[in-house]
């Protein structure tokens, strides 16, 4: 038989809890050549990552338990080699980058020791690792990398730590990189320069790349093969192209139709209908830096508008602002008429009833000690008038039955429901005030794309019966392509650019929308590698 | 909207809450020790409150024969059983007897520092700036000074009474409840939750009561079990010094120190009211324990599910 350079071979792994065992892989194969790029693909509880654990030995045994199958790593299977042979082997043949580079870097050693510090666990003599240090952080990208290289992680960006991280990875040359959601955490136009550097250091090395992600639009850029997994089981195997554009297994299938992007626009509501909120020079200083500079907009009866910025644009701290989580420098927010920025705290807290906000992790915006019920029925707690205590159980059952929940969970607590049906929670209880407008800080981004797509439904049929208005704050772009009526483009705390949503994505006006649209990923393989070349192009015709 | 919500009649099936006592009665059941405990402590207490009512004159009674007796003497009378103090008193019925004022003491500093130290705790944790500042230094001045020198000193110049004694515990003992509570709610209330709650308009004492409070508490008490024992020790010291309770007034930790001198001849003396020291500050932390599993929502099958992993 011949050797492939990594093999799982009928792995499946158990993790017994005290509710009871769960397979969370069950007779997985897939392979990994030389030079050659794997994506496994899945949304979260799909066991895509116990693989690659299995293979780091990172699995924690008891709970966990490999009950079949093994790992050949160059022929020789890894499960039954001894510790110490496997402490050689990881790290050193086969090296892991991780989703959140800020938690994986320890906060009180410098970047160059610890980049230092993976060469020297392997036998690096301790005198060569500095030059070979600020050498590897020149190839990932730093400038600077001489100075740079006693700084600590806290002052480097996400992007610069991730490239940080890749560097670790790469010091001692691994023939096997395994990258966990590697451009999850970072935004579009940095994760497009992550994705490139990965490419270029695959060719250069010719290691083989295993990557887990959740997003299509990462194995379409970078991918050569692709494995799909979902509730622990391959459901389809083969290389990128193939995938999209023949899925065979209807969870793929699924998977492809939920992404965003594809489906109609919505049109610009008419002209002459009184803005439900009206947004003129609003400003906010954090001491010297501003945060948010003289923001204008509007937003109509029944409008969803879209803010879309990356990371550190502002557009979180316009929506606090305007719910008055903090203080305006300056600016007014007028709703209906009336200024949120200088209202006193009584008109302010019948105002509350009006505007109301889902956040970003449904996980830590619900009391997790509080029931369902509980977490509802607040509202009516806060505002008795809404409603007489007799009728808050009937009245919580119809919020849930509205946001697709069954009334049976209702003296449940949030950790016993899964991120869709929590967020589907917190959508509940911002309609129980029966509000007007309501603020979505990313109330989205932490769902996989299935999920995704169907909150985004609950949203717009909500839309529909309600006539509510949404201001939805997101980083995506081809998610709120589907989704909003007019776009509000964000960077550095200003407003750069604003309208129609076709507007915004067929004729953007200004450079930095056009390279948000052109960092965003496309799940096509064949349009991504276009895109690609049409930047790459770009860059060449700009330098 | 095509159907018709506000019909009561249409939603027949609205669930029913869980009963909390009998919810709370099975979590205890699946956790034997904090079942055992409760009994324990459910004893201590009745010993605590009616003790003294039945058994002032026995307890008190001089017998000469008896002192030092030995325990486990079956074939004197019952509050003999365990021995004789070197004033031929019967050790179990002073041991009843000394659970009141012993419990009070304890219960009631411990009580009133836990209340005076989170409420004071929860307010400079979210208040920021001016009180946040001013309860900060008054506990780092009552931490800086001696507990036990501070205890003499008040204890001096009042009258030392039972009631003034749990007064001066109380307060030595608040600056470890309040800084705890600071601590957790600097972090509580920068957590989503506590957010959500201001955008609806939930006034300050709904969201530290209602939001912070429950995710703060259990901490709370797991460090006021703890510190029972600790104040039954520096009660029994206060006494020993000759200005906590005075005899012919008992307490536990007052028992252990007369007993003291007396160790190499009768052990008894000593052991028994130390035991029932150990013997309650166990039930204490174990009860804690249980309670911290069942208050967590997240925690709470470990108590729930004992059953179905048996069977």
């Amino acid at each position: 038989m011949t050797d492939h350079l990594l093999e799982v071979r009928n792995l499946s792994v158990d993790f017994h809890t005290s509710i009871g065992t769960v397979h969370a892989v069950r007779d997985v194969s897939w392979h990994l050549e030389r030079g050659e790029t794997l994506a496994i693909l899945g949304e979260s509880g799909s066991g895509k990552s116990v693989s690659a654990s299995a293979i780091l030995n990172l699995i924690d045994m008891p709970p966990g338990e490999i009950t079949s199958g093994e790992i050949l790593f160059e022929g020789r299977d890894v499960l039954s080699m001894s510790p110490e042979e496997r402490r050689l082997l990881n790290g050193h043949r086969i090296a892991m980058i991780f989703q959140d580079p800020l938690s994986h870097l320890n906060p009180v050693y410098t970047v160059g020791f610890q980049i230092a510090e993976a060469m020297m666990a392997h036998g690096v003599n301790k005198g060569q690792t500095r030059s070979r240090t600020i050498e590897l952080m020149k190839r990932v990208g730093i400038t600077d990398a001489d100075t740079k290289i006693d700084s600590f992680p806290h002052q480097f960006s996400g992007g610069q730590r991730q490239r940080i991280m890749i560097a670790m990875a790469l010091a001692l040359k691994p023939d096997i990189l395994i990258a966990d959601e590697p451009t999850t955490a970072l935004d579009v136009t940095v994760q497009a320069q992550i994705l490139a550097l990965l490419e270029e250091l695959q060719e250069e090395t010719g290691m083989g790349l295993l990557l887990i992600t959740h997003d299509l639009g990462v194995v379409a850029e970078i991918a050569d093969r692709v494995v799909v997994m979902n509730a622990g089981e391959i459901v389809e195997t083969g290389t990128a192209r193939d995938v999209y554009h023949t899925p065979h297994h209807p969870y793929t299938k699924k998977l492809i139709a939920a992404i965003p992007g594809g489906g109609e626009m919505a049109e610009q509501l008419g002209t002459g209908i009184d803005p439900i909120l009206e947004i003129s020079g609003l400003t906010k200083h954090y001491g010297a830096f501003v945060a948010l500079d003289n923001a204008n907009l509007t937003v109509l009866p029944g409008e969803s508008v879209a803010i879309v910025g990356e990371s550190g644009s502002g557009k979180s701290t316009l929506a606090k602002t305007i719910l008055r989580l903090e203080d305006a420098t300056g600016g007014q927010a007028l709703f209906e008429g009336r200024d949120l920025i200088s209202m006193d705290p009584k008109a302010l807290f019948k105002m509350r009833r009006d505007i109301q906000m889902v956040f970003q992790d449904p996980t830590q915006s619900l009391n997790p000690r509080m029931s369902i019920y509980d977490i509802i029925s607040e509202a009516f707690v806060i505002h008795p008038k809404i409603l007489g205590k007799q009728h808050w159980k009937t009245r919580v059952c119809e919020l849930l039955e509205q946001v697709g929940l069954g009334t049976e969970h209702m003296y449940r607590h949030p950790h016993q429901f899964s991120g869709g049906q929590r967020q589907r929670i917190a959508i509940a209880r911002a309609l129980a005030l029966e509000p007007k407008l309501i603020v979505c800080d990313e109330a989205v981004s932490a769902l996989d794309v299935s999920v995704q797509a169907q909150v985004l439904a609950l949203l717009t049929k909500l839309q529909d019966e309600l006539g509510l208005s949404f201001l939805f704050i997101a980083h995506d772009l081809p998610l709120v392509r589907d989704f909003a009526h007019r776009v509000i483009v964000m960077q550095n705390g200003k407003i750069v650019e604003q309208g129609p949503v076709e507007q915004i994505f067929d004729a953007p006006r200004e450079d930095y929308t056009r390279n948000l649209i052109a960092a965003s990923l496309s799940p096509d393989p064949d349009i991504q590698a276009e895109r690609r070349k049409a930047s790459d192009d770009l860059q060449a015709a700009s330098t | 909207m095509t159907h018709t919500p506000n019909q009561p009649a249409s939603l027949p099936d609205i669930p029913k809450a869980p009963n909390p006592i009998l919810q709370t009665y099975r979590m205890l059941w699946n956790d034997k020790f904090a079942f055992v405990s409760v009994i324990f402590l459910f004893f201590v207490l009745l010993c605590a409150i009616f003790g003294p009512l039945l058994l002032e004159d026995i307890a008190t009674k001089q017998n000469l024969r008896g002192r030092n007796a030995p325990p486990f003497d079956f074939s004197t009378n019952w509050a003999y059983w365990l021995g004789g103090d070197a004033l031929g008193r019967p050790l179990l019925a002073r041991i009843i007897v000394a659970a009141q004022n012993t419990i009070f003491v304890a219960a009631g500093a411990v009580f009133f520092s836990l209340i005076v130290g989170t409420a004071l705790g929860l307010v400079a944790g979210y208040t920021k700036k001016t009180w946040s500042q001013v309860i900060m230094r008054l506990a780092d001045i009552i931490m800086s000074f001696p507990s036990l020198l501070l205890a003499v000193i008040v204890l001096f110049m009042l009258k030392s009474s039972v009631f003034n004694l749990v007064i001066v515990l109380a307060i030595t003992r608040i600056p470890v409840y309040l800084r705890t509570a600071r601590a957790e709610t600097l972090e509580v209330r920068e957590r989503m939750f506590v957010q959500a709650a201001r955008v609806m308009g939930a006034s300050t004492p709904r969201i530290i009561f209602r939001h912070i409070l429950p995710v703060v508490f259990p901490t709370l008490v797991t460090i006021a079990t703890l510190d029972f024992a600790f104040v039954m020790l520096a009660e029994s010291a206060l006494s020993f010094l000759g200005i906590g309770i005075q005899p012919p007034e008992i307490t536990w930790g007052l028992m252990v120190s007369q007993g003291r001198p007396y160790l190499t001849t009768a052990w008894g003396l000593s052991l028994w009211p130390g035991l029932a020291i150990i013997l309650t500050t166990l039930s204490l932390n174990l009860v804690s324990n249980w309670m911290r599993t069942a208050l967590d929502p997240a925690q709470r099958w470990r108590l729930e599910n004992v059953r179905k992993k048996n069977d």
